[in-house]
């Protein structure tokens, strides 16, 4: 059950939101979407979803196209939170999840596990506009997987929740990748993806900029980083050769250079002008690359 | 369960179970119950004033018993009361408030009466219309003796000429029965107006609340937007014929009971005497394919809003069509069968009124509601057809879209460019 997207491109009149994109996520995997807003993360997501038909190109999930018929075994939170304001959370959720062809009981149950889970048992005959916004989120976090889907798609999940809150629904989300749900997400936040994906997809005006595991994406980046804190003055980084940023902090600087050879060379300059406290050689962040590639052609 | 019912269902029930709907038929319930019984009311009402008692000065003192006689036989519920203190004391009396009013009567120079009324206002015209009349016919008959009139030569001055109606067409309606499908007409086009006013409303209403509550992309990504939007037509339809038949069981039941008291009073006028069977069919059939016609065009106009408040909106120009028909129905009533209600019965929008008002009131070829049907299906499945695209696109569209250039952009998201 492998989830394929070949070749796709979305356009909207003279408009192209998604430009040929392809991606194949396997069976049992968490894959990332990053993207600045408008990049076409949410475009790809209603593709998938056969919400949007593609321009050109197609999207299979098991071989087959998505449409209504699977809709049983696909989950969706969509970016745009909502729910029916005056319905009960019991009512509605047994009323989504039945749509995607769950039947009642299984649906209460279920739904009683989760809000156990997320510790607000209490919401079960609560209506939705009685709850706060983050617990909304919840509600619809459950929404998405009551129904016990095979390919979920998460558009921006953790987005308006406080720290514990995130926590909670990542190590949900989690969970469910380790009982085998094949995950979809999108995030502005790098860290999440970093800590949960091993394969990523950067979208920049549609196109994808960058796209394979991290561990790949990291090691072709090539650049590094190179944290120094000294008790002298250090200078002249700004057009020193191989060092690609820098950036002053109170207590040294932190410079982006092209390879560990040029932290070599640099550590053979500054030895001797004083106590070193600090002299770190870093892998480049997600937030890094991110800014790299789709920040550089914002300039 | 197919998603088609448990759509419809919950469309049903949750709306079957809201406060407001609950609230507003109770309240409709009671005003059918309150015109039922509105001779009832009316004589409950009047029961406890009493009778009126008007202080009379007659200086002829021949005019008061007769007069009497004419109110009473007038069924006036008005007392006369001969009054011999003097006119000053019967005006300080009327200012009291001991009588109603007082009548000063005497006879002019040819012995014709002639009468003064004063009360404390002159806004009750009841009791001076009922007083006048009496008058007159006491005026005829005196002055009918002055010139030796016997009451048979007066009788026969007054018969009204009789005049009879005959429509010469085969199985035209007679007179009679056309005043009895005037009545049944003109209640049943309300009813009809009002339900497509409503209910499309409140189909409009949900589709928008699902848009901009967000819910939308949850449901659509389930279940088809063209699914969605018949089980929730169907869903308010059944909700709508739910609150009919209570509100028709209600007040069937309580013109059926008044009846009996009131034979040959107002209800009888409306023809509920006996309804033909075929009026009550057609009815039903134009009211059903009414709702249909305006509930689609309602889904998808409401489709396209991204806020609540955007909705009346959008959809005042399709209640200007309710209404223009409504209008154009109400006129017919009197004149079925001019040129422009024949012609405007064919436009789809206004069939369900107008050619079921035809019907009920004029001896149509069967040929032509039929083919009223016949549009009115035709434009139901491309109004449809061309609403579900629009509701496929309208409802990924957010933004500040209120225009109708927004349904060409909703067709444009459903199409796969090339």
């Amino acid at each position: 059950m492998v989830l394929k997207i070949e070749n796709v491109s979305k356009r909207f009149g003279s408009f192209t939101a998604v430009n040929d994109l392809s991606i194949t996520i396997p069976e049992k995997e968490m894959f990332g979407f990053l993207g600045a807003n408008g990049a076409g993360k949410t475009t790809t997501f209603r593709m998938i979803l056969g919400l949007l038909d593609a321009s050109k190109g197609k999207i299979t999930w098991d071989g087959k196209p998505i449409d209504y018929s699977t809709s049983g075994v696909i989950g969706y939170l969509p970016e745009e939170r909502g729910l029916y304001p005056k319905l009960k959370v019991r009512d509605q959720l047994v009323y989504l999840a039945r749509l995607r062809g769950m039947n009642k009981q299984d649906a209460l149950a279920e739904l009683k596990i989760w809000l156990e889970r997320f510790k607000v048992p209490e919401y079960l005959d609560k209506r939705v506009e009685e709850l706060s916004k983050g617990n909304q989120q919840k509600i619809q976090f459950i929404a998405a997987v009551l129904h016990k889907p095979k390919l979920l798609i998460l558009d921006e999940p953790f987005s308006g929740l406080d720290p514990v809150n995130v926590e909670l629904l990542k190590s949900a989300v989690i969970e469910l990748k380790e009982q085998g749900t094949t995950i979809v997400f999108s995030s502005h936040r790098m860290e999440h993806v970093e800590e949960m994906c091993e394969n990523l997809c950067i979208m920049h005006h549609g196109s994808p900029v960058v796209h394979g595991s991290l561990k790949d994406i990291k090691r072709s980046f090539g650049k590094k980083n190179l944290v120094i804190h000294a008790d002298f003055e250090l200078s002249g980084f700004d057009n020193y050769p191989g060092v690609t940023k820098v950036k002053r902090t109170p207590e040294g600087v932190h410079l982006q250079i092209e390879g560990e050879y040029v932290a070599e060379r640099i550590l053979k300059d500054i030895v001797g002008k004083g106590f070193i406290r600090r002299f770190v050689l870093e892998e480049p962040s997600l937030n890094d690359i991110f800014i790299e590639k789709v920040g550089a052609s914002y300039e | 369960m197919n998603n088609f019912w448990i759509i419809f269902f919950h469309t049903y029930l949750s709306k079957l179970k809201t406060k407001s709907f609950i609230i507003t038929t109770i309240i409709t319930v009671l005003i059918v119950v309150g015109l039922a019984n509105m001779t009832n009311i009316i004589n409950f009402f009047d029961k406890g004033e009493g009778k009126d008692t008007i202080a009379v000065i007659d200086e002829s003192s021949t005019l008061v018993e007769p007069l009497q006689q004419q109110l009473k036989a007038s069924n006036s519920e008005i007392e006369l009361e001969a009054y011999k203190d003097g006119e000053e004391k019967a005006e300080k009396a009327v200012e009291d408030g001991d009588y109603k009013g007082l009548l000063v009567l005497s006879l002019d120079s040819e012995g014709l009466p002639v009468a003064t009324y004063k009360a404390m206002s002159i806004s009750d015209s009841a009791s001076v219309t009922a007083i006048q009349t009496g008058l007159q016919q006491i005026k005829t008959q005196m002055a009918a003796g002055k010139i030796n009139l016997t009451s048979e030569q007066l009788a026969k001055l007054y018969e009204p000429m009789e005049m009879e109606q005959i429509a010469l067409e085969e199985n035209a309606k007679t007179a009679e029965e056309l005043n009895q499908a005037r009545g049944l007409v003109y209640v049943l086009l309300f009813v009809i107006y009002f339900a497509v006013i409503l209910y499309a409303n409140m189909i409009a209403m949900e589709v928008a609340t699902e848009k901009s509550s967000r819910v939308m992309e949850i449901l659509i990504s389930s279940v088809s937007p063209i699914k969605q939007m018949f089980a929730k037509i169907l869903g308010i339809c059944l909700l709508s014929l739910t609150q009919m038949a209570v509100l028709l069981g209600v007040g069937y039941i309580s013109i059926k009971r008044n009846l009996e008291s009131m034979e040959g009073g107002f209800f009888s006028v409306f023809g509920f005497g006996d309804v033909p069977v075929s009026t009550i069919i057609y009815a039903v059939v134009f009211f059903i394919l009414g709702y249909f016609l305006y509930a689609t065009l309602a889904a998808f106009l409401g489709s396209l809003v991204s806020r609540i408040e955007d909705v009346q909106q959008m959809i005042t120009p399709m209640t200007m069509m309710v209404v223009a028909g409504f209008m154009i129905a109400m006129f017919g009533l009197s004149q079925p069968d001019t040129p422009f209600v024949t012609v405007t019965s064919y436009i789809p929008f206004f069939t369900p009124m107008l050619m079921f008002m035809r019907v009920g009131m004029l001896t149509l070829p069967a040929w032509e509601p039929i083919l009223g049907i016949v549009i009115l299906l035709v434009s139901i499945i491309i109004l449809a057809v061309f609403g579900a695209r629009v509701y496929r696109g309208g409802v990924l569209m957010y933004g500040k879209s209120n225009s109708f250039k927004d349904i060409k952009k909703a067709l444009q998201l459903t199409k796969s460019e090339k």
